[in-house]
């Protein structure tokens, strides 16, 4: 009979560390999509001496290691001496680094609804803004939604890096309970599951999403 | 010399032969003439066995191409075959495209492989296009290149499925003087086809196709000349 | 207001043994890559089999890969194998976590590359008298290769930021754990990492950079 020390509060640790995981991907993936727009959208209609500096920052965010990002961001913090908590530092560089990710969507998506459909909406009467909202958006939404579903996903699992700040998410909170009752495979497990069963059915969901709309092109 | 005896081949509920009985000879041209989805581009499939059959007997130099212990990989080296959309190997040039079953199948060195290459790549008129890739060519010229691959596995047999069918009008008679040329140096050929004049001017014997059965076959100037058949004469009035 | 001194000397001091652990960075990358491209094509074609345990089993594997942190598949590596008496040491173990998340991922990706193939093309090669193992070797992989090549340079790139994470088993060989030793010495975290992370970003476009020559090179048709 298989044996475990594992107790009923730290199921219920767990399970809090499993809130504070997905805490931080809504408040990264919300400010990450708000940004992500905003800077998909001047880098899909800007000239290039706008559109090169924010691409060149963006691109910074996503060639240097999360960890990184992570550390420099605290220790950053500490040198001006702001009062904000380790967690608003994990968001807020998430939200960054989703931005990043979120932008090259939302520009792809948009640079994907062909010209000649925009021209043909132009030359109906519509004004930029008509032809923006009433034809580009709509159509980008449809190849830019799926990614952004695996953006999220991404983003859900990356959060267990802020386990190097100091901040007790799934992973962090699996691992005290290895450390206490040295069940580390089980303990993991566990946590694995979790994760899978987070990640897994919205994937689904994306792919499901992805080729409907695919075929109905 | 390939013999078929009774052969029968469904795709599921679709019968597509029903009990095609047929003889090619040593350095004979037989041309199959029919309408699209007669089965004759899958008794093609069906000889050198990329198809299975369900019923009936397919043998070629006397072996049974649908026994189980039969190597098809050997048998295969025996019939060269072409098909409708070339299919030329899009990585490599049109010089390794041909040189790689000889080596790799046949066991030729690099050299031997080479020269046979050049060989049936000038012999097809593509000499000038050794080192050029594939998607450099025209339609005709990659059918051609396809054909010289087959023919660099010194194959006994060459069968050639609707080769002309993909290509551009202006593009087809450079293909057709290649058959041509194969016909008249006595190679032995099954040659399905849409080009009924072609099909008159080249072969020995002629066989129609209709819904999975052979309906006629004989001298080209007997089925295409003069056919008996309600549905021969029906589908050459189509045609011609 | 910002009384706060930066000190970039020692940092740069530092450089060279920097500059040797990324040279350890992009070794795990590498390796990490070769694995999991080989193991990926395995998995893909499990992906496709009729057999029922090749399909549990790849599919398995690369639903596990994409859905769970790669942090994860590195404490699984590094921790839980030592539940069956298996203990890996932290270079290892990051090796082994990364190429699991690569396989993964890179499966998926081949999967479709040989679904863009057409089947005429495997026809094509068996009837010159090759077998399928030849025809997939000889013609379908290298076609594959093409077609998932830009996706394969993402990969690379994701598998030199994944090295970061061997610091939080205790590797202290890498360009990361360099750098967090340097820190623990020092605490001058702010200037060893801001230079850790351009060398990161340097990197990546070196992999970015060398893999458009190398494609311009290898691809020519």
């Amino acid at each position: 009979m298989f044996e475990t020390s594992l107790t009923w509060n730290d199921t219920i640790f767990l399970l809090q560390g499993a809130g504070t995981t997905l805490t931080i991907t809504f408040w990264a993936v919300l400010g990450g999509t708000i940004l992500g727009m905003l800077f998909g959208l001047i880098r899909a209609t800007s000239p290039w001496w706008v559109n090169a500096p924010i691409g060149f920052v963006l691109d910074i965010l996503r060639s240097v290691p999360l960890l990184i990002q992570f550390v420099l961001a605290n220790s950053f913090k500490s040198i001006l001496k702001l009062q904000v908590s380790a967690f608003t530092v994990g968001c807020v560089v998430l939200a960054l680094y989703t931005a990043a990710y979120c932008a090259e969507i939302v520009r792809g998506g948009i640079l994907a609804v062909p010209p000649t459909t925009r021209r043909a909406a132009r030359s109906l009467g519509m004004t930029y803004t008509q032809d923006l909202t009433n034809i580009v958006f709509p159509m980008a939404l449809r190849v830019a939604l799926p990614s952004w579903i695996g953006l999220t996903l991404g983003v859900m699992k990356d959060t267990a890096l802020v386990l190097w700040i100091g901040i007790v998410e799934l992973l962090r909170a699996s691992q005290v309970i290895v450390t206490r009752i040295q069940e580390p495979l089980f303990v993991l497990s566990i946590a694995g599951l979790i994760y899978f069963l987070m990640s897994f059915p919205i994937a689904r969901l994306g792919a499901r999403l992805e080729k409907r709309w695919r075929e109905n092109d | 010399m390939i013999e078929l005896k009774d052969v029968q081949k469904n795709f599921g509920s679709l019968e597509v032969l029903k009990g095609v009985s047929l003889m090619v000879q040593k350095g004979e041209v037989l041309s199959v003439i029919g309408g699209s989805g007669s089965g004759k581009s899958t008794m093609l499939m069906c000889i050198n066995g990329l198809e299975p059959i369900q019923g009936g007997q397919i043998l070629v130099n006397g072996t049974d191409v649908h026994a189980r212990g039969t190597d098809l990989n050997k048998l295969r080296q025996r019939i060269g075959i072409v098909f409708q959309q070339w299919n030329a190997f899009p990585h490599l040039t049109v010089l390794e495209n041909v040189m790689l079953a000889p080596r790799k199948v046949l066991g030729k060195s690099k050299r031997e492989a080479e020269e046979i290459a050049v060989k049936q790549l000038t012999h097809v008129g593509l000499g000038e296009k050794l080192k050029v890739y594939p998607s450099k060519l025209s339609g005709g010229q990659q059918q051609r290149m396809a054909i010289a691959r087959a023919l660099a596995m010194s194959p006994d047999y060459m069968l050639f499925d609707e080769v002309t069918s993909a290509l551009d009008p202006q593009l087809v008679g450079e293909v057709l003087d290649t058959l041509k040329m194969l016909s008249e140096e006595g190679m032995t050929m099954i040659l399905v086809t849409h080009e009924i004049r072609f099909a008159r001017d080249v072969s020995d014997r002629v066989a129609f196709f209709h819904q999975g059965l052979i309906h006629e076959i004989g001298k080209p100037e007997q089925v295409i000349g003069n056919p008996q058949k309600p549905e021969t004469i029906e589908f050459l009035k189509s045609v011609l | 207001m910002l009384n706060y001194t930066f000190h970039w000397r020692p940092a740069f001091n530092a450089l060279p043994d920097m500059l040797w652990g990324a040279l350890v960075s992009l070794q795990i990358a590498v390796l990490s890559m070769v694995i999991g491209v080989v193991l990926a094509v395995f998995l893909a074609l499990g992906r496709q089999s009729n057999n029922k345990f090749l399909y549990g089993f790849s599919t398995g594997w690369v639903e596990l890969a994409r859905n769970t942190p790669a942090l994860f598949q590195i404490y699984m590596t590094y921790f839980g194998l030592g539940s069956f008496g298996i203990h890996l040491d932290s270079y290892v173990a990051l090796l082994a976590g990364i190429a699991f998340n690569n396989a993964g991922y890179l499966a998926e990706t081949f999967r479709g590359g040989l679904r863009a193939i057409p089947h005429t093309q495997t026809r094509a090669a068996r009837s010159l008298g090759m077998t399928a193992p030849q025809a997939f070797r000889l013609i379908v992989l290298p076609q594959m290769f093409r077609i998932v090549f830009y996706p394969m340079t993402n990969q690379m790139v994701w598998a030199l930021l994944m090295t970061s994470l061997g610091v939080t088993v205790g590797l202290n060989t890498d360009l990361t754990g360099v750098t967090q030793d340097l820190n623990v010495r020092t605490f001058r975290t702010f200037e060893f990492f801001a230079i850790a992370a351009v060398i990161y970003y340097l990197l990546a476009k070196l992999i970015t950079l060398s893999s458009r020559l190398f494609a311009w090179r290898l691809f020519r048709y």
